[in-house]
């Protein structure tokens, strides 16, 4: 069972309203690295994998949806006062023709989120070197993202979102290692 | 002014709750680290001070019977944390 709590993580301050911005978040949002991926890869994971490291996936899991609802702050936030002057500007002309300004899992480039961003391979070796994979290719989107954004306030979550994902890569790291003991404890006629 | 308490408030239960959710996963990998133990739950007392005193303040954090719903005040109404 999951309980919400009417609270973010993090604060997510947004300097002024910055549509273009907005769209390059969105894939943190709905893309292939994004939090939505993340919180979905370690709750369907954790079925399965070895006893030692099922705490995990399901702490790492809830805490990626507290990061989905960091982003979507974010991206409500900077396009909320948009212009259609604005919007046009910023290339999501598409997206509000559709969507008008609700938010949708998508990529920055457009692609709709699907469920082979993610994998589930039952081996734990092989699920936990994913995990850690993806942790990484988080941090680097994010750092990405944090190298084209010129808004001081969204940097500063954006930040703190980076090295989460420096934590949760670290604690996969050491789920490898408790594997690999156990593993070596096993007994195979 | 009061919308400034209320984001100081809050901060504070975020601090509290960025130290128990950073032990919490090393103790997933280290469950047999007593001090991070004691570490955590010493945290967690503290977090909860500063939650009923938020809750009391700016209502309830929690639905499911987690937490006392009122009126008004109450769960339903905003702001909600992507309004603040």
């Amino acid at each position: 069972m999951w309980i919400y709590e009417k609270k973010l993580q993090y604060p997510v301050k947004v300097s002024q309203c910055n549509p273009h911005l907005a769209k390059l978040l969105i894939e943190q949002y709905g893309g292939a690295d994004g939090e939505l991926a993340a919180a979905l890869r370690y709750l369907n994971q954790r079925y399965t994998i070895p006893d030692k490291v099922k705490g995990l996936l399901t702490d790492i899991g809830t805490e990626e949806f507290a990061h989905l609802e960091m982003i979507a702050t974010m991206v409500y936030k900077l396009t909320k006062d948009a212009t259609k002057e604005q919007i046009k500007a910023a290339g999501l002309e598409e997206h509000y023709v559709n969507h008008d300004l609700s938010l949708f899992y998508q990529s920055a480039a457009g692609n709709p989120f699907t469920a082979t961003y993610i994998q589930s391979k039952g081996d734990p070796i092989a699920d936990l070197y994913e995990d850690i994979a993806a942790e990484e290719k988080a941090r680097a989107t994010y750092q990405w993202l944090i190298d084209l954004s010129d808004d001081p306030d969204i940097n500063d979550s954006l930040k703190f979102l980076r090295e989460r994902e420096i934590v949760h890569s670290q604690r996969f790291r050491e789920a490898v290692e408790l594997l690999k003991e156990y593993q070596g404890q096993k007994k195979f006629f | 002014m009061e919308h400034e308490k209320r984001r100081a408030l809050l901060r504070k239960l975020q601090e509290v709750d960025f130290v128990l959710v950073e032990l919490n996963l090393y103790l997933d990998t280290h469950p047999s680290d007593l001090d991070a133990l004691d570490q955590y739950n010493h945290c967690a007392l503290e977090r909860e001070a500063i939650r009923s005193e938020y809750e009391e303040r700016y209502g309830p954090l929690m639905h499911f019977g987690h937490s006392s719903n009122r009126y008004p005040c109450g769960w339903n109404e905003g702001p909600w944390p992507w309004e603040i």
